[in-house]
């Protein structure tokens, strides 16, 4: 049970007034995005309908808040309840198996990456209100219609509500004592860069341990960058090629710059590395950075911290498949039309926008015309996240996304294969076999 | 008279009614008692057991039922170098832990069953390590164990100016493998102790007083009284230890997550990795159901190397 205090209620309540304040703001700068004329489909919510929604928790206060007063606003608008449960990210995904198997719980899943591709017969189609959002807002971005779409088809079954990338952080001291005015964008170049931090103890890190996010943005990067890729179009295992053992070898030279000990980082320890001035030059999200903007003990660290998308490498575009929240409506809603309504009020600018800035560039939008939002001039080292959607990388690129994409990210097969090269257990051919052999196992045809 | 009463006293007598027949009928008494208790092991023990085992022969992810597939997730592992690395580790990392556990844990019940001032308290306080909830310990020694934050190597590099760098403990095979071995030891001593403890205050004092007037050495009072005195107690416990060990998770996850490159993984967290983690239920259930011969193995052995002493069930020994 919570316990509601004279003094939790004082406090909640300027909460939601801040938060009330803050959605009103932003508001007034919801004008700042442009829409089309377009006519949204039309919709015939369910007479007496109600709806349950699950989503992710949230990664600042706002984000909850302006998501519920959201909500809040729809059932004024259309009458209809709408209640919104906040579940863990290690659960979303046992949560979205369980609701699909049984035919029951929530009408609507916020969840991550592949889950709408996972459930496809399941699901209802959202064509209608994709379609009608794109044409409103200058179109969905690349990372949008690869995760939104069925694969090979323009049958929507998710819709994507934004995206958190994990670009290169670096020190602007560090790396322009090393001669260089920002990370270049080559191979040859950023392990030169490197390899001066090293000899001015100002040492690159990246995370190579058992680290679903930052280790896995790590692996992909390398390998994409260097033209690899997990799977084939066809959704055969095509790892183990010429461009993956290049990336492998190239690892072998890039390893030796790295602060001692990355192969046992997990998520956190290249944030608690960076913000104690150990390591100089690493890969992660937003938080990173207003973790040390916020604490006076680091805000000379965050000053000096600076934001670039990861080298291009011998990629058109800095390889980088950013988490991705979508959204899907279940077959077994009885208020289809509701779900879809609500989904695409939520994404309308008066909604989406607050929502959008209350976040500070945590979550990247999906639809092109977003990208005018005051959160992204706001703070101008949070500018780069803007474009965390524009990839046309994802995870198990370049198959079709499917269980088996999100299985061989969740047990770390590229990341190993990385790790075993870096620390020397495995040649480059070895462990690109090794790979090969754990993907094809998790792409298996059943 | 007295006829007539005699008839009505039996008549009053009547014959019991069904209910209490029933009561009386031991095969309906024997189930009715054992009825809870079956159904409670069948719905907490039984089905879970079943349903993993039955798992296991299936390809079954989250997300997707699957289909029968027979011995193929067994194949599939026999083939896995993870999985034989695993059950390499699990073995190696139970063997290490246990033996380390039961010298200090043997050492430390010895230590403790002198006569001492604060016996109590610090009996008390040797316990600490076991009371605390594993995950904190294992955070705590993820602290440690850091390669950047680690106390040690900040003593050695910083303080005592030993080393000019920092400890490898979780970043290399055998080193982490051995660390994360201290870690259980540490946190496996004190429930040796204390239970061995209790097998040591119940041998008779007159056989030590009786090996004394005979001349006897300590060592011969420990090799001769003590240690036989113990062994039953030392059967029992080493088979929940080795058990404990064998399918010990949080320690591993917490630290390491099996890494690096897997070489940490016990079969417990493969399975959890592979399971839930990685979706694949019927391998993971598969990799679980690998460890049930092991843990047999273990048992047996604990019960018919230790315990089957002759003289322990009133026997003279041959």
């Amino acid at each position: 049970m919570v316990d509601v205090t004279r003094r939790n209620a004082i406090g909640l309540s300027a909460a939601a007034l801040a938060a009330m304040a803050m959605a009103e703001k932003a508001q007034a700068q919801a004008s700042r995005i442009t829409a089309a004329d377009a006519t949204a489909p039309r919709l015939a919510i369910e007479p007496g309908a109600t709806l349950r929604m699950l989503r992710p928790v949230r990664f600042v206060a706002p984000d909850e808040e302006v998501f519920r007063a959201n909500c809040a606003r729809f059932t004024a608008a259309t009458g209809v309840e709408v209640r919104v449960d906040f579940v863990g990210w290690e659960d979303i995904t046992q949560q979205t198996a369980v609701t699909a198997n049984t035919g029951a719980g929530p009408d609507v899943i916020i969840g991550f990456n592949e889950a709408p591709h996972v459930y496809t017969d399941k699901l209802v189609e959202t064509t209608d209100v994709a379609e009608y959002l794109g044409r409103r807002y200058g179109g969905w971005l690349p990372l949008a219609q690869r995760y939104g779409k069925k694969h090979n088809s323009n049958n929507w079954i998710g819709l994507p509500f934004g995206a958190s990338g994990g670009p290169t952080v670096w020190r602007k001291s560090a790396v322009n004592a090393a001669g260089f005015e920002r990370p270049p964008e080559d191979h040859a170049g950023f392990l030169d860069l490197c390899r001066k931090l090293k000899q001015a103890n100002k040492p690159a890190g990246f995370a190579l341990g058992n680290a679903v996010g930052d280790g896995n943005g790590f692996a992909n990067w390398l390998i994409w960058s260097h033209g690899g890729f997990l799977v084939n179009e066809d959704g055969s295992v095509g790892i183990n090629s010429r461009e993956t053992i290049a990336a492998l070898t190239y690892l072998k030279d890039l390893y030796a710059t790295f602060i001692p000990g990355t192969i046992a980082w997990g998520d956190i320890s290249n944030n608690r590395a960076y913000a104690a001035s150990e390591c100089w030059l690493t890969s992660n999200g937003v938080s990173l950075y207003f973790g040390l903007k916020n604490d006076p003990a680091t805000r000379a660290v965050a000053e000096d911290t600076e934001h670039t998308l990861l080298p291009k490498g011998l990629a058109p575009f800095s390889p980088m498949a950013g988490l991705t929240l979508n959204a899907m409506v279940f077959k077994h809603s009885r208020f289809p039309n509701a779900a879809k309504a609500l989904l695409m009020f939520l994404l309308e600018r008066e909604q989406y926008d607050p929502w959008l800035n209350a976040n500070l560039g945590y979550w990247a939008h999906p639809l092109e015309n977003y990208s005018a939002s005051a959160v992204w001039t706001e703070d101008p080292k949070v500018t780069i996240f803007r474009d965390t959607m524009k990839s046309p990388f994802w995870i198990g690129y370049k198959g079709p996304i499917s269980e088996g994409s999100a299985a061989a990210n969740a047990d770390y097969v590229m990341v190993q294969m990385c790790a075993s090269v870096a620390s020397g257990q495995a040649t480059p051919e070895a462990a690109a076999r090794e790979a090969e052999r754990r993907a094809t196992r998790f792409f298996r045809r059943r | 008279m007295s006829a007539v009463t005699a008839a009505e006293w039996i008549k009053a007598r009547r014959d019991p009614s069904w209910i209490v027949k029933l009561f009386d009928w031991k095969p309906f008494l024997v189930i009715v008692c054992l009825l809870p208790a079956v159904g409670l092991l069948m719905t907490f023990l039984t089905y879970p057991l079943g349903l993993g085992i039955f798992l296991a022969f299936t390809d079954t992810t989250i997300g997707r039922r699957g289909v029968w597939v027979g011995l193929e997730n067994f194949e599939y592992l026999l083939s896995d170098p993870i999985w034989r690395n695993a059950v390499f580790y699990s073995v190696f990392y139970t063997g290490i832990a246990t033996i380390g556990k039961f010298g200090l844990g043997l050492w430390l019940a010895l230590l403790l069953n002198q006569h001492m001032p604060f016996k109590s308290i610090i009996r008390a306080i040797i316990l600490l390590p076991w009371i605390v909830p594993t995950v904190l310990s294992a955070i705590a020694f993820w602290w440690i164990y850091d390669p950047q934050f680690s106390i040690i190597s900040y003593i050695f590099v910083e303080v005592l100016g030993w080393r000019s760098t920092n400890i490898d403990f979780i970043g290399t095979e055998w080193p982490a493998r051995f660390s994360l071995i201290v870690a259980n030891i540490w946190r496996g001593i004190p429930f040796v102790a204390i239970s061995l403890l209790a097998g040591l205050q119940t041998i008779s004092p007159s056989l030590y007083e009786a090996a004394l007037l005979d001349g006897s050495t300590s060592w011969q009072r420990f090799r001769f009284i003590t240690f036989p005195m113990l062994l039953p107690i030392l059967a029992i416990v080493m088979t929940f230890s080795i058990i404990f060990t064998f399918t010990d998770f949080q320690l591993v996850y917490a630290i390491t997550r099996g890494g690096p490159v897997n070489s940490t993984h016990l079969l417990a967290t493969l399975a959890f990795q592979r399971g839930i983690a990685g979706g694949e239920l019927g391998e993971g259930a598969a990799i679980a159901v690998s460890m049930i011969p092991f843990l047999v193995a273990a048992t047996l052995f604990s019960y018919f190397a230790l315990a089957r002493r002759k003289w322990q069930q009133g026997e003279s020994n041959d």
